[in-house]
């Protein structure tokens, strides 16, 4: 049985702890306005960017002449697999929803006979998949450092991974990241990259291309594996703002369920302190 | 027929304009080109440049580098990786730019590939041109 003075410890460590949680979860929701904001703001480039890549994409399809970007090296023997996480913990299972499809990826991949390589962006992403697949890490990207997602942090990935496969390090990538649904949920997602592929929207109409059309997609090509990683961090960097959000909602909540029962227990066992102390001084009046 | 087209610049991390333009003129990787309403459908892609646009209210000018432009008929969407309004290039963006093209130059030479290195050479020239109209 706890004495009184540890209950009232208890509860005043269990309400410092309230107020922190409190605090994050106020600058979760803080920040995830503004990451929505820069993911709503991306929308529209992404949207036309696509669908231009998508009718450049299906008119040269299949010819000899497509870019190996496009067209991939005619193997499928080496995986690189981009792993997106925060770099900060608290967010719920944010990054170990990630990391979880990550490994479940990685492992069908050996299965079947394939070589893995694995790039990692952002640090909590790297220290969950080190024990089991830290041989396989190429490379990390760092995200700390980083006040504000620009284009030019996607853009600064994009060209590693595009000299990687340049350099015949391998044959296909593809990007893990969480999809932002609701500030309740984010779905674990995965789009190969490299080769590119491109939802057909089947709207493009016939246009004059200037330079060649083979010439504008080398040119776009690179630029679309930027876009596409950089909506992935976007939409990441909002999905780890509601995922913190709302873990530290619970976190709040589950504080002030704790207040309220240490709070009962306090005062019964002060209750119960009393009644003995009457108990004693009526029985010591009795017996004289 | 109408003698107006809708014009949409954006950049990856925001839309910058969106309004209604009688002219827009394109500094293109093969020339500068003016898109008027009713131009042939056409793809180009952008060299770093001035973006021009005409409209009822005056004329509006951004810098652009990288990306394309997609005109139809009736609208012309400008998808640049890099955009600013023409204003908001002062000396200090200006002269960052150019430093950054020239470490792209710098980096082209290191790789010894000559297709390369023009390339970065001509990005050079077209941004250091900018800054002297």
């Amino acid at each position: 049985m706890p004495s009184l003075k540890d209950l009232k410890n208890r509860i005043a460590s269990v309400k410092s702890t309230r107020k922190i949680t409190k605090a994050m979860q106020m600058v979760a929701a803080a920040k995830l306005r503004r990451a929505q904001d820069a993911a709503e703001a991306a929308r529209p480039y992404t949207e036309r960017f696509n669908a231009v890549m998508a009718g450049l994409a299906a008119g040269t399809a299949g010819s000899p002449a497509a870019p190996a970007l496009l067209a991939g090296t005619g193997r499928d023997q080496v995986h690189m697999l981009v792993v997106m996480t925060s770099e900060r913990g608290l967010c719920g299972a944010f990054n170990s929803s990630i990391a979880r499809m990550a490994r479940v990826e990685a492992q069908r991949l050996l299965a079947a006979g394939k070589t893995v390589r694995i790039l990692t962006v952002g640090k909590k992403g790297r220290d969950a998949l080190r024990r089991d697949l830290g041989q396989y890490f190429v490379a990390h990207v760092d995200l700390s450092a980083e006040r504000r997602l620009g284009y030019t942090v996607g853009q600064r990935i994009a060209r590693d991974l595009i000299a990687r496969y340049e350099a015949g390090e391998f044959d296909v990538a593809t990007i893990f990241f969480n999809r932002f649904q609701s500030v309740i949920s984010q779905v674990p997602t995965t789009r190969q990259v490299i080769p590119a592929t491109f939802e057909d929207t089947g709207a493009s109409a016939n246009y004059d291309y200037e330079p060649g059309e083979e010439a504008i997609l080398a040119d776009l090509l690179p630029r679309g594996v930027a876009t596409q990683i950089f909506s992935a961090l976007l939409e990441n960097a909002a999905s780890e703002q509601g995922a913190r959000m709302s873990a530290m909602d619970n976190a709040t909540r589950n504080a002030g369920d704790m207040i309220d029962r240490l709070t009962i227990q306090y005062n019964r066992s002060r209750q119960a302190a009393i009644t003995k102390e009457l108990i004693e001084i009526i029985s010591g009046a009795e017996a004289v | 027929m109408a003698d107006t087209l809708q014009f949409d610049l954006v950049s990856p991390e925001r839309r910058l304009s969106s309004v209604t333009a009688r002219e827009v003129q394109i500094p293109g990787t093969d020339g500068d080109l003016t898109a008027m309403a009713g131009h042939v459908p056409t793809i180009t892609t952008l060299r770093p440049g001035i973006l021009r646009v005409v409209h009822t209210g005056g004329t509006e000018d951004f810098v652009v580098s990288g990306g394309f432009a997609e005109i139809t008929a009736t609208n012309v969407s400008v998808l640049a990786e890099q955009a600013l309004p023409r204003a908001q290039v002062t000396a200090d963006v200006h002269a960052r730019m150019v430093a950054e093209a020239r470490e792209a130059v710098t980096a082209a030479q290191a790789t010894g590939d000559t297709t390369r290195v023009d390339e970065a050479a001509k990005a050079l020239a077209d941004i250091e041109s900018i800054g002297l109209r």
